[in-house]
């Protein structure tokens, strides 16, 4: 099956600066596909130019078969977008935006069931400008569903929304995705990444430096896994005979070991043999976060 | 063309629920109305030099006033929207759902009329009530030049918010241009009595033209052709213009 996205040698630069430098990827039919990096990595330059809203200087880009350049008014009907700056009239309300942006595709699913899935039923009478951020936020995500697009583009999507905000929209995308639609996602939350994408690319410095999918990069980029538990005993040198222990580390009561394969297991045994059985024994495994420090040398923070 | 109507019937109901852009267009005409016609009457004046073109004051403003309903639309209330549209990005967002420029734009022209026409009609019902102006001599003529004078001032409109590159410079110039069009593009004192150079910045105006074009058919002079030559020109360079320089962020 061709990918319904395919991004060749993307490159955009305003002036001096380099936005987006050379990316490349493909994104198959009714995937969650992830761009994730830090802010300024190009990421929604990218995205930008995928929805014909941004010419690139050079590159080649298929988006369901169509060319963003040549056949932009007939991909922006079968996208839908959430833009991470743009913004309503301030007097229009909830119920008049969707129902405006439904009318540009006759055949799209009821907009009444997303004013409901979107917590926006309460808010159906409400001015756009008196909105909280997190409602303004679930309101563009559903004017991006409104026209039942074939691929939804959705930029730092959970920006301010609520823990249990995000929970909910994560199923929610989940969802749309179950039903056949495909999801690009930029994000510079790890955690999003993680528990939402099937596969992402990691971009840096406008670039793509790794992609897969996210427990794919985690096995590929990181090996150790970090078990911890804290201790009254804290001289312990036969723990780093354990098998699979690279490492222990001990600071104050708190003991660090990393190692890899099945060092819970073995470390675990090893304490109850010498006597020492901690209640808070724990497993922290790698994350993307890991991953996108051995890439980069960095945090996303930084 | 659902979108180009439903986006309409919003773009109205924005227009109504903002209360500048109604002061300017529907509430200060009617206030003009109601003070120059209390201070003028309506009996063509008697002395050594005419004035309102020899005919009654209100005889003479109810046409204007049409004009400058027309223009408070192109100059006060347009630019402002569409430079505000873009600047916040709503522009942006109807691109990106693949609104087209022309429903964008015609939902604008439409609502130009509608207010035009709403406000207009108050203006009759107004001046009817209270000044007892004569009525359109040549109905029809007088509905062409509405026509004619209306999209005139929302190419006009549309030119000032494809050009001006904030919201603040649009309420700025917006302002000034409104306020020396009324003043001096005859919508003010009588045209007779400005003194010469305000005579001619009043004869580069659009308005000048619009209420000349506007007035001569219901005061029973006829058609205006040089007054709608022009009016069609401007309107054409003023498209022209916007086209040329519109941008949707």
């Amino acid at each position: 099956m061709p990918p319904i996205i395919s991004v060749q040698n993307l490159r955009k630069t305003y002036g001096k600066t380099v936005a987006v430098a050379d990316i490349s990827f493909e994104v198959a039919e009714g995937e969650i596909f992830g761009l994730l990096g830090p802010n300024g990595a190009g990421k929604t330059t990218t995205i930008e130019c995928l929805q014909a809203l941004r010419q690139p200087d050079s590159g080649d880009i298929r988006v369901l078969g169509l060319d963003p350049l040549t056949d932009a008014q007939a991909l922006r009907h079968r996208i839908g977008s959430q833009l991470q700056e743009s913004a309503l009239p301030d007097r229009i309300k909830v119920w008049e935006a969707l129902d405006l942006f439904a009318s540009v595709s006759p055949g799209a699913a009821d907009w009444h069931i997303l004013l409901e899935q979107w917590g926006l039923a309460e808010k159906r009478k409400a001015s756009f400008s008196n909105l909280s951020g997190g409602q303004k936020q679930r309101l563009f995500i559903a004017l991006a569903l409104v026209n039942s697009p074939e691929v939804v583009f959705l930029d730092e999507m959970t920006t301010g929304l609520d823990p249990g905000g995000r929970r909910v929209a994560w199923d929610l995308i989940r969802a749309i995705r179950d039903k056949g639609t495909t999801v690009v996602l930029v994000t510079h939350f790890m955690d999003e990444a993680e528990n939402l994408c099937d596969r992402l690319a990691v971009v840096d410095l406008g670039k793509v430096v790794a992609s897969g999918s996210p427990q794919g990069l985690i096995a590929r980029y990181t090996s150790e896994g970090r078990v911890l538990f804290t201790s009254e005993k804290t001289d312990l040198p036969w723990l780093a005979t354990v098998p699979g222990v690279k490492k222990v580390a001990v600071k104050g009561q708190r003991v660090e070991v990393e190692g890899s394969g099945p060092v819970l297991a073995l470390t675990a045994a090893a304490l109850v043999e010498h006597g020492i059985v901690p209640a808070d024994l724990r497993i922290e495994q790698p994350s993307l976060e890991d991953v996108f420090l051995k890439l980069t040398g960095r945090t996303v923070g930084e | 063309m659902s979108t180009l109507f439903k986006l309409t019937w919003v773009e109205i109901k924005l227009f109504v629920r903002e209360p500048i852009t109604v002061v300017f267009t529907l509430a200060l005409p009617i206030i003009f109305l109601v003070v120059m016609g209390g201070v003028f009457g309506n009996e063509p004046g008697t002395g050594d030099m005419i004035i309102y073109r020899g005919v009654g004051a209100m005889d003479y403003y109810m046409p204007s006033y049409y004009g400058l309903i027309m223009m408070a639309i192109g100059t006060v209330a347009l630019p402002v929207h569409l430079t505000g549209y873009r600047e916040r990005g709503v522009l942006r967002r109807f691109r990106a759902s693949s609104f087209s420029v022309w429903s964008v734009l015609g939902s604008q022209m439409m609502v130009s009329f509608v207010i035009a026409i709403i406000g207009s009609i108050l203006i009759t019902i107004v001046g009817i009530v209270t000044y007892h102006p004569h009525l359109p001599v040549y109905p029809w003529s007088l509905a062409a030049a509405f026509v004619i004078g209306t999209i005139c001032f929302t190419c006009f409109g549309f030119f000032l918010g494809a050009v001006l590159p904030s919201t603040r410079s649009a309420q700025g110039i917006g302002l000034i241009l409104f306020f020396v069009m009324m003043i001096v593009g005859g919508a003010g004192p009588p045209p007779e009595v400005l003194t010469g150079p305000m005579r001619v910045i009043g004869e580069i105006t659009p308005l000048h033209w619009v209420i000349f074009m506007l007035q001569d058919p219901w005061l029973g002079f006829g058609w205006h052709e040089v007054a709608s030559l022009i009016t069609v020109g401007i309107t054409i360079v003023s498209a022209g213009l916007a086209a040329r320089f519109f941008r949707w962020e």
